[in-house]
C-alpha cells in the first residue's frame, strides 16, 4: 500500500515498474475481496444478522394487549432462575463430562491402534468404524430407540435369555446414558478419522529417533503421536463442545418413545424449540438460544485456555 | 481429465510424507491380541446396521416375535419396499427426493462459496485479511441449530419459510469449510504457478478455475462430502423451517412416520415401514463415503494437521 492509486495516476515521471506493481496489486487486492463476497454475503446474512436479531428479540416480551414491549434483561433473569432451563443445561454439561472424554478417549485408541497397522484388516475396521457417521442422527436414534425396547428389543431378549431380566435402558435413571451411548456410536469414527488422518501425516523424521532408541508402541504413542496431533485433538474437542451443548435430534426422537422421561425440557435446544413452537413464547425461546450460545462459547474458551496454558507448561519444561 | 494433477495434489498434501514413513512403521509385526480387540469392537458399530438389515426382511408380526439379530419369519423385504414406496401416493420417494436436491444444492453452493473463500485466504495479502480469517474461525464454534431459531423468525419476516430455500440457504454457510480449504490450498497450489501463469496474462479468475481448482481436488470433495452430510442429516432446520409434508426431506418425514406408528391407531404395519424407510435412506451416503474415501481422507489429512 505504498502508492495510492490516485497518486501514480498524477505523477506520469514516476518509474513504470513500481507503477506496475500498484496497480497489480490494486488488481490483485480486488480480486481477493471478489472471491470472498459471496461468502461473507451469506455469512452476514445467515449467521451475524440472525445473531444480533436473536440478542435484539430477547429483550422484548410479548404482551397480550400491545404487542411487544422492551424487558431489558428480564428474559435472562427469568432463563437463570427457571429451574426447567437450568436442569436441561446441567443435563447437557453431564452429558459433555461423561460422554466426550469416553468418546475421545475410545477415537484416540482406534486412531492409535490403527496407525501401528498391526492388526488384521486395518482398512477395513477404520471404514466400518467410521460409517455410523453417515447415518442421520434421526435413523441413528430410531435405530436405537428399537433396540432399547423391554419388549422386542433384541438387547432385553439376549438380556432375558441370559436370565438377567429386562433392562430399563429407556427409563428417567438410564436415559441420560442411553443418550451418550447413542451419540457415542455415532461420533467415535468421525472423530477418529479425523485424529487417524493428523497420525498419518506426521513427519518420518520424528519416528526416526524413536525407533533408534528403540522406544515401544506406547512410549511412541504417548511421548510422540499424541503431542504431534494435540492441534487435531483440540478441533475434536471444540466440535464435542457444541454437539453436545446443543444436543435436539436425540431427545426429541427419543421423546416419542418414552414420553414421560424425555420431557420436553430435556436439553436446553429441545426446550427453546418447545418455547417457540408449542408455547409460542418467541422472546423467551430467542434469550435460551442466545444463553445457550453463550455458555457454549465461554466453555470452549476455557477449553482451549486449559490446552494452551498446558502447552506453554510443558515446553517451559523441556 | 483432471485426475493426473489431483493424483499429484495427494501426493504433495499429505501421502508425501505417508510414503517415506511406511518405511519406519513396515507391516511387520502382527498383533493378534490387537486384531482380536479392534474386530471385537466394530461388532459395535456394526450390530445396529446388522439390526436394521435383518429387521427390513421382517413384517411386522416377525418384528416383535422373533429374535431381533437373526432372520426369522418370512422374507418381507420387497413387500415392505413396496409399502415404503406406495403408503400416501409415494409420498417416501418425494422425501428422498427432496433430500437429494436440498443436500446436493447446499453442499455444492456451500462448497463453492468455502472454496472461493479459502482460496483468497491462502493466496492474497489484502488489507482486512488477518480480522476477516479470525471472524470465519470464531464463527466455527457459533452453534448453528442456536441460529436456527432466529433464522426461522428471519425468514417468516422476509415470507421464506416452508420453501426449499429456507432450508438450503443457511446450510451455505460452513466456516470450517473455508478453513479447510484456506489450509488446503495453500499447499496443493504452488505460488510459482500462479506468477507463471499471470506473467502468460491470465486474469485471477481464470487462474483460479483453470489452475487453482484443478489442484484442490481432495479438498473440494473432503468439504463437499462434509456439507453433504450436515444437510442430509439435518433435521432441526427443516424441522422448524417446513410445515407441508410434501417439502419435507427425508430425517423429518421418518420421525413424522415414527410418531404415527408410536401411536398406533391401528396402523401397526407402519414400524416395519419406518425400518425399510431408515435403511434405505442411509445406503445412499454410506455409497457416497466408501466411493469416495481416497479423496475425503486424503483432504482431510492435510487440513487436520495444521492449526
Amino acid at each position: 500500500m505504498s502508492a495510492t492509486p490516485a497518486l501514480t495516476a498524477e505523477r506520469p515521471a514516476a518509474p513504470p515498474p513500481r507503477r506496475r506493481t500498484s496497480t497489480t496489486k490494486r488488481r490483485q487486492y480486488r480480486a481477493a475481496y471478489l472471491f470472498l463476497v459471496p461468502f461473507f454475503v451469506v455469512f452476514i446474512t445467515m449467521l451475524v444478522v440472525p445473531l444480533v436479531y436473536a440478542g435484539y428479540l430477547s429483550l422484548f416480551e410479548s404482551k397480550l394487549i400491545g404487542g411487544q414491549a422492551f424487558n431489558g434483561l428480564g428474559n435472562y433473569i427469568r432463563a437463570l432462575t427457571d429451574p426447567l432451563f437450568l436442569e436441561g443445561l446441567g443435563r447437557v454439561g453431564l452429558f459433555f463430562i461423561v460422554q466426550v472424554p469416553i468418546m475421545l478417549g475410545l477415537a484416540l485408541f482406534f486412531a492409535l491402534a490403527l496407525d501401528t497397522f498391526r492388526a488384521r484388516g486395518s482398512k477395513a475396521i477404520r471404514l466400518l468404524i467410521y460409517m455410523p457417521y453417515a447415518v442421520p442422527a434421526v435413523v441413528a436414534t430410531l435405530m436405537w430407540g428399537y433396540l432399547y425396547g423391554p419388549d422386542f428389543g433384541p438387547l432385553a431378549q439376549i438380556a432375558r435369555a441370559a436370565g438377567l431380566g429386562t433392562p430399563e435402558f429407556l427409563s428417567a435413571e438410564n436415559m441420560l446414558g442411553s443418550m451418550m451411548n447413542i451419540v457415542t456410536w455415532e461420533f467415535v469414527g468421525y472423530n477418529m478419522i479425523i485424529m487417524y488422518a493428523a497420525l498419518r501425516s506426521i513427519p518420518a523424521e520424528l519416528y526416526e529417533a524413536a525407533e533408534i532408541d528403540g522406544a515401544g508402541q506406547f512410549r511412541m504413542a504417548w511421548s510422540i503421536k499424541i503431542p504431534a496431533i494435540r492441534p487435531a485433538i483440540m478441533l475434536t474437542v471444540i466440535f464435542s463442545v457444541i454437539g453436545s451443548f446443543q444436543l435436539f435430534a436425540e431427545p426429541s426422537l427419543l421423546s416419542i418413545i418414552a414420553p414421560n422421561v424425555v420431557i420436553n425440557s430435556y436439553t436446553p435446544n429441545f426446550y427453546a424449540y418447545n418455547l417457540a413452537f408449542v408455547n409460542q413464547e418467541l422472546n423467551y425461546a430467542a434469550s435460551i438460544a442466545f444463553l445457550l450460545g453463550i455458555v457454549i462459547a465461554v466453555v470452549s474458551y476455557i477449553v482451549q485456555l486449559g490446552a494452551q496454558r498446558r502447552e506453554r507448561r510443558e515446553r517451559s519444561l523441556s | 481429465m483432471t485426475s493426473t494433477e489431483t493424483r499429484a495434489a495427494v501426493t504433495i498434501g499429505a501421502t508425501g510424507s505417508r510414503r517415506s514413513r511406511n518405511r519406519f512403521a513396515p507391516e511387520r509385526r502382527r498383533s493378534t491380541l490387537l486384531t482380536v480387540i479392534l474386530w471385537l469392537c466394530v461388532l459395535y458399530f456394526v450390530l445396529p446396521l446388522w439390526w436394521l438389515i435383518v429387521s427390513a426382511t421382517k413384517d411386522n408380526a416377525a418384528l416383535f416375535s422373533t429374535f431381533g439379530l437373526w432372520f426369522g419369519g418370512d422374507f418381507s423385504l420387497w413387500e415392505n419396499l413396496q409399502t415404503l414406496f406406495t403408503v400416501r401416493n409415494g409420498m417416501f420417494a418425494r422425501w428422498l427426493g427432496n433430500t437429494f436436491v436440498y443436500s446436493i444444492s447446499a453442499a455444492l453452493g456451500a462448497t463453492l462459496l468455502s472454496t472461493m473463500a479459502g482460496y483468497a485466504f491462502a493466496k492474497y495479502d489484502f488489507p482486512g485479511k488477518k480480522a476477516l480469517f479470525s471472524a470465519t474461525l470464531g464463527a466455527i464454534m457459533i452453534p448453528l441449530t442456536a441460529l436456527a431459531l432466529p433464522t426461522y423468525l428471519l425468514f417468516t419476516a422476509a415470507g421464506l419459510t416452508n420453501t426449499p430455500w429456507a432450508v438450503i440457504v443457511p446450510s451455505l454457510v460452513s466456516p470450517f469449510g473455508v478453513y479447510l480449504m484456506r489450509v488446503y490450498a495453500a499447499d496443493a497450489i504452488p505460488a510459482t504457478l500462479i506468477e507463471a501463469a499471470r506473467v502468460d496474462g491470465a486474469g485471477e479468475f481464470r487462474i483460479f478455475w483453470q489452475v487453482g481448482l484443478r489442484l484442490l481436488g481432495p479438498g473440494l470433495v473432503t468439504v463437499f462430502l462434509f456439507s453433504l452430510v450436515a444437510t442430509w442429516n439435518n433435521y432441526f432446520l427443516p424441522l422448524i423451517m417446513l410445515n407441508s409434508s410434501e417439502l419435507y426431506p427425508i430425517t423429518v418425514g421418518l420421525a413424522q412416520m415414527q410418531a404415527a406408528a408410536s401411536q398406533g391407531g391401528g396402523s401397526q404395519a407402519l414400524f416395519s415401514t419406518v425400518i425399510t424407510g431408515s435403511l434405505v435412506s442411509i445406503i445412499p451416503l454410506v455409497l457416497a463415503f466408501l466411493f469416495l474415501q481416497r479423496y475425503w481422507q486424503s483432504g482431510l489429512a492435510s487440513g487436520s494437521v495444521k492449526e
